[in-house]
């Protein structure tokens, strides 16, 4: 896609809260666009890596924990009656927090979970992101548990004529978000076009040949998973400020699944197949609700997954790019 | 020591329906290559069709167990030949997304069937517990031993004994040479799937009146089916069995005398650490892992 084409959509979205102000439509993207960030970041791994990573969910559920607990400020025994304790933070120190929280972790998983391959690795990133669940729901003193984290501080930023504000209006979180995510969709084009990224694919083509003509194979993806990871978490970021209650079901598999499909049917590998099945995928719950139960949309994400697999597995940017001249 | 030993028999319980459900797990992927993702979803509709048996259709509780497993074993069967089979030539990661788009389907399904409350099902045993010196256990939970111990022994001899047996064990070790050697791959395929569905419905119709019935039920039980799996060595069938009997002393000991809320997390971080220490698992099956 020709960057013409590129920043004309970008303009595109970034005007349509001046041409349609309508909140509930922003409300929509927004949500859809913090996943697509999320759907962005898993591309990375799943596409250019092409190891299926399926405990995603962790790193924006820890940017989300992590920004919220440091905009909220916390006091924590660690036992042998020692405390820590953290006083409030602005909200930008919370998004720094978030990526590198979620990078960290990132790192200490790929570490992990690079050792091994194909089925092991898809249980030890699930059972990751299911021991953080279990974490953000039972260290009460921490995380409040099933109460969740609540009132958390809307995102400040400096406003033109306004000075620094918190966001609370709708379009004010969009622009945020689609800002967040050309930023994102920039640093992962970056990446793949950089040695990193050469690195990557020719591990993804054959992993001993690409071994053999000296590529550190694990480095390269753990460089991956931290970058990756980061994003996540920074889209983790934008989540509790945007929704302002964080609790323990962000570490959900769903979402995982939700980004996961949003990868799959838009074109794993591609720069823009995150985004086309972000948008498909984000908006659909939203064009269902009212005319079918909220199971319909769980389904019909279910047997998209298994038609695009089967029938489109390259996903939809790749075949549209094939029919284009 | 009495806390001790009361919680050997409780994790002998619950271990003996966790074999139940890596064997399943373990069976399917060393014939076929498949991580089952709809293995917990089976175990919930096992779940589900013992309640419909005994609550809705007022049959005998027995039977309505026999039911369940039956069709579990038939939707097993359905789910391979539906989904795959067409997927055979697919790498390992492609029938992974499938299999997750249909674990999706599958509960939300459910979840659509039965609606989210939790639904309780009505069994004929006493609600006092037998009492052997230091030690009480449930008398359902005692059946639901005995039921499983006697399925696992079932299957072990299924394996061993019968030609279809025979054909699941060379599969198995080399599907390309088990099919010059005549065997009908494609029945196989099937015939392991529905039984490893057969498996995993069988401990969700065992489990099913022990606890509640819920939609969700199946999500914590395929991941810790996966725990055991790894536990063991994946694709090695004696150490899914020991897995399972690992992870339930693993969860009522760490649970009993560690922490009670951290319970489930023991399993998988024990996956994690084997996974980082040992990922051939403690009983090894051969295959490439790394």
């Amino acid at each position: 896609m020709n960057a013409l084409f590129a920043w004309g959509f970008v303009a595109a979205l970034a005007a349509l809260p001046l041409v349609f102000p309508d909140p509930y439509l922003l409300a929509v993207l927004t949500s859809a666009g913090i996943f697509i960030i999320g759907a962005i970041s898993l591309n990375l791994l799943l596409g250019y890596t092409g190891q299926l990573s399926l405990g995603h969910v962790a790193f924006f559920g820890l940017g989300a924990y992590a920004s919220a607990l440091a905009t909220l400020g916390f006091d924590i025994g660690i036992g042998f009656g020692w405390r820590v304790v953290l006083a409030p933070q602005p909200v930008w120190l919370g998004f720094l927090a978030a990526i590198v929280v979620a990078g960290g972790f990132g790192w200490l998983l790929g570490r992990l979970a690079f050792r091994v391959r194909g089925a092991y690795f898809v249980i030890i990133t699930i059972c990751f992101a299911q021991v953080l669940r279990m974490v953000a729901l039972n260290w009460v003193e921490l995380t409040q548990g099933p109460m969740a984290l609540i009132s958390i501080p809307p995102f400040s930023l400096w406003w033109p004529g306004q000075g620094v504000v918190p966001l609370y209006r709708k379009d004010q979180n969009y622009w945020l978000v689609l800002a967040v995510a050309v930023l994102a969709f920039l640093l992962v084009r970056q990446v793949v076009r950089s040695r990193i990224g050469r690195a990557l694919v020719a591990l993804r083509a054959n992993e001993p040949l690409a071994r053999s003509v000296g590529i550190r194979v694990t480095h390269y993806l753990v460089i991956a998973a931290v970058l990756s990871a980061g994003i996540a978490g920074a889209a983790g970021s934008l989540f509790a400020h945007y929704v302002r209650i964080v609790d323990p079901d962000v570490f959900l598999f769903i979402y995982t699944v939700t980004m996961v499909i949003m990868v799959v049917t838009g074109g794993k590998g591609t720069l823009w197949g995150p985004v086309v099945g972000g948008l498909v995928f984000g908006l659909m719950p939203d064009l269902l609700r009212g005319t079918a139960p909220p199971e319909a949309q769980w389904i019909i994400y279910g047997a998209a997954m298994i038609l695009f697999v089967m029938f489109l597995p390259r996903g939809i940017v790749p075949a549209l790019a094939r029919r284009l001249p | 020591m009495d806390q001790a030993l009361q919680h050997l028999v409780n994790g002998t319980v619950l271990g003996g329906t966790y074999a139940l459900l890596g064997i399943g797990l373990t069976l399917v992927f060393g014939v076929m290559r498949v991580v089952n993702f709809t293995h917990g979803e089976l175990y919930a509709f096992g779940a589900y069709m013992t309640y419909a048996g005994v609550s809705l259709l007022g049959l005998n509780f027995y039977l309505s167990l026999a039911l369940a497993t039956l069709l579990g074993m038939a939707l097993g069967a359905s789910i391979e030949w539906l989904l795959l089979r067409p997927m055979r030539k697919a790498d390992i990661d492609s029938v992974m997304l499938v299999m997750i788009g249909a674990a999706l389907v599958l509960q939300n399904g459910e979840m659509w069937a039965w609606g989210g409350v939790a639904k309780l099902i009505p069994n004929p045993f006493p609600g006092t517990p037998l009492v052997v010196g230091p030690v009480s256990v449930m008398p359902l939970r005692l059946f639901v031993l005995v039921v499983s111990a006697a399925l696992l022994l079932g299957f072990w001899l299924l394996l061993d004994r019968t030609r279809i047996g025979m054909a699941m064990r060379a599969t198995f070790q080399d599907p390309e040479t088990a099919a010059l050697m005549g065997v009908r791959i494609g029945w196989v395929n099937t015939a392991t799937f529905a039984i490893g569905s057969g498996l995993a419905a069988a401990a969700g119709a065992l489990l099913g009146p022990v606890f509640m019935v819920s939609p969700t039920m199946g999500d914590l039980v395929g991941l810790k089916a996966f725990a055991i799996v790894i536990l063991g060595g994946l694709g090695s069938l004696p150490g899914a069995t020991i897995g399972g009997f690992a992870l339930g002393f693993v969860e009522e000991f760490a649970g009993g005398f560690v922490s009670t809320e951290y319970r489930d997390a023991f399993g998988f971080l024990l996956i994690i650490l084997i996974l980082a220490v040992r990922p051939q698992g403690l009983v090894p099956a051969k295959e490439r892992i790394g």
